[in-house]
């Protein structure tokens, strides 16, 4: 009997532990060292300043990023430029305000407090501009895609030449990591697109790595606080807890049961 | 309960409690007598309390930010995660918890099922348990529709539109719970209510599960009636508080490393991008915990009767102490039982898995496999077992297995086995 249920147990962990197999066959993403994972986990300050760079230059002429302040990119724990440069970044940006004292709105320069410039009036201009597809707003594209960093990261440097016999629309490009292989989007980034401000070489890596670790960023504005906060919370409770066990063993000494 | 009146040594303290016996319940709550061979299994009654308190707590909070419409809902979450004080931290907490308090209810639920503590005397702890259950489901499912993400949107859609298949009437009750022809913000608004009233009702329902617990007192791992207060038994406190405040420790670590380390691991990404009717994502999957649940509804052809099912897995189990048909309760004394529990566990762990995947070829058929199982282990082999099964001789108390004499293998074996 016993040897019946051992085995019914080998045949269900096999059956499960197959199709985990079957099922993960699909594009191994691209890895690089993200310096904000693990239990320390911080952002690269340069690579946060350089990938703002890349956002505003490149990326924000169709992806908005509407939840994201541009005070942000001053406080900590963000690319932390001084309140001087990012007032003078805001003021690069034209905001409509109002309605003043006449009724009427009016053109002013952004502000600290502002959330930065959307590239399209709404999803409609945005498509219309974009043959149709609409460009993702970026605020929280890093975690809303599975594979979150690594494959925005894939898909950055994922362009390729579609294999042979694959034909594709005009406007449509072929990219190994995107779901269905197919995107909308002309691949964005070339070496020495941009100049960067530091002097780094602005290579396609290093481009895609800098805004991607900027995404990061936008998406989670806190997660340094967290990781911080999240060591302190765990330590304090693993000390708790061995004197607690102490406790509980002195307690449980006056009666003979054991814990 | 005591067995001894209580007297408050205060002339106030004896006054007031004459006219409301508050101090006398403290009492009982501080001696309440109770096995003193619990395992820590039995520790998530403690946990579970303390994962509903921390719910209604951080949920209060993000109430106070979030705002129930579907124009604004997921900007408001944004709002929460980025601008308001330690905002992100109490809404991964939120959310993490309700993934928490699913893990330690299925543990508590198991716990029950091995010993055997929904028989008699038992019954009733163990219903208003399955309605507290369903009740958190209700409760989770509606509250993950109000970030108005993509998945919040698609499963409110797929969930609600499982009325639809009643005969006649069904369409007419979806629409009622739309409060229009599609899921929009009627809904929202309606969900977020009732996703505010629940937990109260979960407070209420604990209130009772507890009262009906000090009335025949704990299970035991060894599953004989104890008699109490005795040598068997020990107070309440300190004794099973500093044990549950272990437990709970071990448990929150846990939990922080989810809060602080990957707090959206057991999200849905596609949760991140703002609700579309437009769009439909490619796989609509719910949460976790409720997948085993989604592959009984999905693995019937029938939309009716594929809902059927799914609600008759939920509510066989309020007639389990019916159904199981053996007067012993705990597993240890069980040879047989104890091989199909762990076989129900893994049958319930390949529904939840093949529940994720898309229901078509080989997990189709698995998950007909599961789902079949599962009712067979509750309608035929529970009841014939516990007249054909030959049952380990009990103890005459639990004090004999714990000091030592024939049991106490027993004991030793049931530890392997679960840890």
């Amino acid at each position: 009997m016993k040897i019946f249920f051992k085995t019914l147990y080998i045949i269900i962990f096999v059956l499960v532990g197959t199709h985990q197999v079957n099922a993960s066959e699909k594009v191994e993403l691209l890895k690089t060292d993200w310096s904000f994972k693990g239990l320390f986990g911080k952002f690269d300050r340069g690579s946060l300043q350089r990938g703002y760079q890349v956002y505003t230059e490149v990326c924000s002429s169709c992806h908005s990023m509407k939840y994201v302040s541009y005070r942000n990119l001053a406080e900590t724990g963000g690319p932390e430029f001084s309140e001087e440069q990012v007032k003078a970044m805001a003021a690069n940006f034209e905001v409509t305000d109002g309605p003043n004292s006449d009724g009427e709105m009016f053109m002013r320069p952004a502000k600290l407090s502002d959330k930065f410039v959307m590239p399209f009036e709404n999803v409609k201009a945005a498509q219309a501009a974009n043959g149709g597809a609409y460009p993702p707003d970026m605020s929280v594209l890093a975690k809303a895609r599975s594979g979150g960093v690594d494959y925005i990261y894939s898909v950055l440097l994922g362009y390729e030449d579609p294999p042979s016999g694959i034909t594709l629309d005009d406007g449509v490009y072929y990219n190994k990591y995107m779901y269905g292989n197919n995107i909308k989007m002309a691949k964005p980034l070339s070496n020495g697109l941009i100049e960067y401000a530091d002097g780094t070489v602005a290579s396609e890596e290093q481009m895609a790595k800098d805004v991607t670790t900027f995404l990061m960023w936008a998406a989670e504005p806190h997660l340094e606080a967290r990781h911080k906060m999240g060591f302190k919370a765990i330590l304090y409770l693993i000390i708790l807890t061995i004197l607690v066990y102490f406790s509980m063993k002195k307690i449980w000494s006056r009666v003979e049961s054991e814990v | 309960m005591s067995d001894h009146e209580y007297v408050p040594n205060s002339k106030f303290g004896k006054w007031f409690n004459d006219r409301l016996p508050l101090l006398s319940l403290a009492s009982h709550l501080t001696d309440y007598p109770t096995p003193k061979n619990l395992n820590y299994w039995w520790t998530f009654g403690g946990i579970l309390t303390f994962c509903l308190i921390t719910q209604i707590v951080t949920g209060l909070t993000l109430a106070m930010h979030y705002i129930a419409h579907a124009d604004l809902a997921f900007e408001s979450v944004e709002h929460i995660m980025r601008d308001v004080n330690y905002g992100w931290l109490i809404r991964y907490i939120h959310a993490n918890g309700a993934s928490m308090f699913f893990l330690a209810v299925y543990i508590h639920i198991f716990r029950s099922l091995f010993y055997g503590s929904y028989k008699s005397p038992r019954e009733i702890i163990w219903i208003i348990g399955i309605i507290i259950y369903l009740l958190m489901m209700a409760a989770a499912f509606m509250g993950y529709v109000l970030p108005w993400g993509q998945m919040s949107f698609w499963g409110a859609t797929v969930i609600t539109n499982l009325f639809s298949a009643i005969p006649l009437v069904g369409e007419g009750i979806v629409n009622w719970l739309w409060g229009g022809y599609s899921v929009d913000n009627p809904t929202l608004t309606r969900f977020f209510t009732l996703h505010y009233l629940i937990p109260f009702l979960i407070v209420g329902l604990v209130v009772l599960h507890i009262w009906a617990l000090h009335i025949p007192g704990n299970n035991n791992p060894v599953g004989i009636d104890v008699k109490k207060p005795s040598k068997d038994t020990v107070p309440f406190h300190p004794y099973i508080v500093i044990k549950d405040a272990f437990a709970l420790l071990m448990f929150t670590i846990v939990f922080a490393f989810f809060v602080f380390y990957s707090p959206n691991i057991l999200g849905h990404a596609d949760n991140y991008i703002e609700a579309n009717p437009m769009v439909t994502p490619a796989h609509i999957v719910p949460e976790w915990y409720l997948l085993p649940f989604y592959a009984i509804l999905r693995s019937v052809p029938d939309k009716l009767m594929g809902v059927v099912a799914m609600l008759s897995a939920i509510l066989i189990l309020a007639a389990l102490p019916w159904l199981d048909t053996s007067k012993i309760r705990s597993a240890v004394f069980r040879p047989l039982y104890k091989q199909f529990y762990w076989i129900l566990l893994v049958d319930v762990l390949v529904l939840g898995y093949v529940g994720a995947m898309p229901a078509e070829g080989l997990y189709l058929l698995i998950a007909r496999v599961a789902t079949a199982y599962y009712f067979i282990h509750f309608l035929i082999i529970l009841p014939v077992l516990g007249f054909k099964e030959k049952t380990i001789p009990l103890p005459l108390s639990i004090t004999d297995p714990v000091l030592g004499g024939f049991p106490k293998e027993a004991i030793v074996k049931k530890k392997e086995g679960l840890n």
